[in-house]
């Protein structure tokens, strides 16, 4: 058997896709395309739906902070219901982009994690073939240029962080909020299923690359003064964090999406949320803000 | 006692083929072992390094069923069931013969890295370092060089970067010495140009194939990744930089707790 054309000195194939390796290497990027195409597919139909956001005192982490508001919209914020930073969309909006909260502030979380370097590999993998498995031919051939060209953009992740680390404290805060129902203090599962999605957001910029570096892993002695020292608590706290932050990608996507389903589904009236205030939190028990005349 | 069917890669730079060989496994064999067999049966002139059959020289490197592996640590238990086991040479490197490569391209981008510089000696003529600050770098120190990572590293292995990206192995060392306590050098500018660590793109093949479990990628090019940004990317910290100076490596001597 002679080697054929195709392939190099060592016995390697050349062309894209091509491997010796015996096992299913393409289950992983197949999977991860999956995932992420239905958390992005879903995410961009909630944020369009620009209704249906905010049930009772549970408001949906993908409309959250709800900076403009549409009073018309059923079961949305606005007109006193919900909080809102700077009242409602314009007149001015263009009629057809919907009158969505979440379409202003979704690019942030998408900036995040399009340049997070856990989700750098599962889409340069899986998206890109840049390679799309370990020791498999990939494409660009000769082109490629990895992050120093047309991906130089990625070196902004931090800036991301920064952002990200203000979006967690807003989620807590609504978090927090939620476990108050006109006035009154209680419990409702879509308190809890709030305060766990703030959690597990935290515990995603807490394992960031980035914050790992900047409170702490930047120094190369963590024990000449007392501010290095005390870097060298948050770099181990970070790092604890960083060796999971691709199981915490992953679960905190699903549940952000999970979040808003539920949000949503009450809202509808789909599911009754159970809470120690015996309340209906469906917006049919309630009317639109501006039926109200706010 | 179980034959198994090995397709192992003869030939030289020039080009080559799979032979196919057959040969019995006992139990706890390794694949090395299995090769050793063939040699000494029926193929005498099969050349392949080896050293030390313990997992640390790192010689015995070579592709088993397309994955880079440690031929040496491979048991023939953790192979597929049936089916012929393809044994090949590294990809990345020139092959010498049969499943022998030639990996001189990593001495040479060795002498590319200046060398461990510590700052002068305390007054009584010592250095002193604290466990704490030496945690980190002691991960980069248990590489074998076995070059399984810079075979499957995408940049060199489909691509051909070799002149531009230095590789996992050497963005290691790299970290070990930019991140060492007493060393004085600033390695940065050359860690991006020279060394090219925009190259890497971070998916993770070189961590997945390293024997000694080395966190190639997490804790050691995303760190000097974080670095580079921080001299050429990030306008804030460069604008810090402009107006209160260049940050003062090791002001201050390691506090020893007797
Ligand atoms: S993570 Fe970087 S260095 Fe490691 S194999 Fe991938 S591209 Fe190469
Ligand atoms: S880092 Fe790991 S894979 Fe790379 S040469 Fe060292 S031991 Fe081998
Ligand atoms: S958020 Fe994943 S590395 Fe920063
Ligand atoms: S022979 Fe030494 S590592 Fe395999």
């Amino acid at each position: 058997m002679a080697s054929s054309p195709e392939t190099l000195p060592g016995g390697h194939i050349i062309g894209l896709g091509e491997t010796r390796r015996k096992d299913n290497w393409w289950a992983s990027p197949i999977m991860t395309v999956v995932y992420i195409g239905a958390a992005l597919a879903y995410g961009t139909w909630a944020a369009f739906q620009g209704d249906h956001y905010q049930a009772g005192p549970y408001l949906t982490p993908l409309y959250s902070p709800t900076t403009l508001a549409d009073p018309a919209a059923i079961g949305g914020a606005g007109g006193g219901y919900g909080h809102v930073w700077f009242g409602n969309f314009p007149s001015w909006w263009p009629s057809f982009i919907p009158a969505s909260p979440a379409l202003l502030i979704l690019p942030l979380p998408g900036f995040l994690r399009l340049t997070c370097y856990y989700y750098r590999k599962a889409y340069y993998r899986s998206f890109m073939g840049t390679p799309p498995g370990c020791s498999v031919e990939g494409v660009l051939k000769g082109q490629y240029g990895g992050e120093t060209k047309l991906f130089l953009w990625q070196n902004f992740h931090r800036y991301a962080l920064y952002l990200a680390l203000i979006y967690n404290v807003i989620l807590f805060y609504d978090a927090g909020i939620s476990f108050f129902y006109k006035g009154s203090f209680g419990v409702g599962v879509g308190s809890i299923i709030l305060l766990v999605n703030a959690s597990l957001l935290a515990s995603y910029s807490f394992g960031c690359h980035s914050f790992r570096h900047l409170f702490g892993g930047r120094l190369d002695c963590f024990t000449c003064d007392s501010p290095s020292k005390a870097q060298h608590s948050t770099w181990k706290f970070a790092t604890w964090f960083n060796e999971r932050h691709m199981q915490v990608a992953w679960i905190s996507l699903g549940f952000v999406m999970f979040t808003d389903i539920y949000i949503r589904s009450v809202s509808h009236g789909i599911i009754p949320d159970l809470n120690t205030w015996g309340a209906n939190m469906s917006a049919a028990a309630r009317p639109a803000a501006a039926a109200l005349g706010l | 006692m179980a034959k198994r069917t090995f397709k192992i890669w003869r030939g030289n730079a020039e080009g080559g083929e799979f032979v196919t060989y057959e040969t019995d496994i006992t139990e706890g064999m390794v694949v090395l072992d299995a090769i050793h067999q063939i040699q000494s049966e029926s193929a005498n002139d099969l050349a392949v390094r080896w050293n030390c059959k313990a997992g640390k020289c790192g010689s015995c490197s070579m592709e088993i069923n397309g994955k880079p592996k440690l031929s040496c640590m491979t048991r023939m238990n953790s192979m597929p069931a049936t089916g012929e086991i393809v044994i090949q040479p590294m990809k990345a490197f020139p092959v010498v013969k049969d499943l022998v490569c030639d990996v001189s391209y990593n001495y040479e981008r060795n002498k590319m890295i200046p060398p461990f510089s510590p700052r002068p000696r305390e007054a009584d003529g010592t250095h002193r370092m604290v466990q704490d600050d030496v945690d980190r770098i002691q991960e980069f120190r248990k590489c074998l060089e076995c070059f399984l990572c810079m075979d499957v590293c995408h940049v060199h292995r489909d691509h051909g970067k070799q002149k531009e990206f230095s590789g996992p192995r050497w963005m290691i060392r790299l970290a070990s010495l930019e991140m060492h306590p007493l060393d004085i050098v600033d390695r940065i500018p050359l860690i991006k140009k020279e060394h090219g660590s925009g190259y890497c793109n971070i998916t993770r093949c070189c961590t997945e194939v390293c024997p000694e479990h080395i966190n190639i990628t997490d804790n050691g090019i995303i760190p000097l990744k974080e670095r580079v940004v921080d001299r050429f990317y990030d306008p804030i910290a460069m604008l810090m930089r402009k107006v209160f100076g260049p940050r003062k490596p090791h002001k201050k001597l390691p506090v020893i707790n007797d």
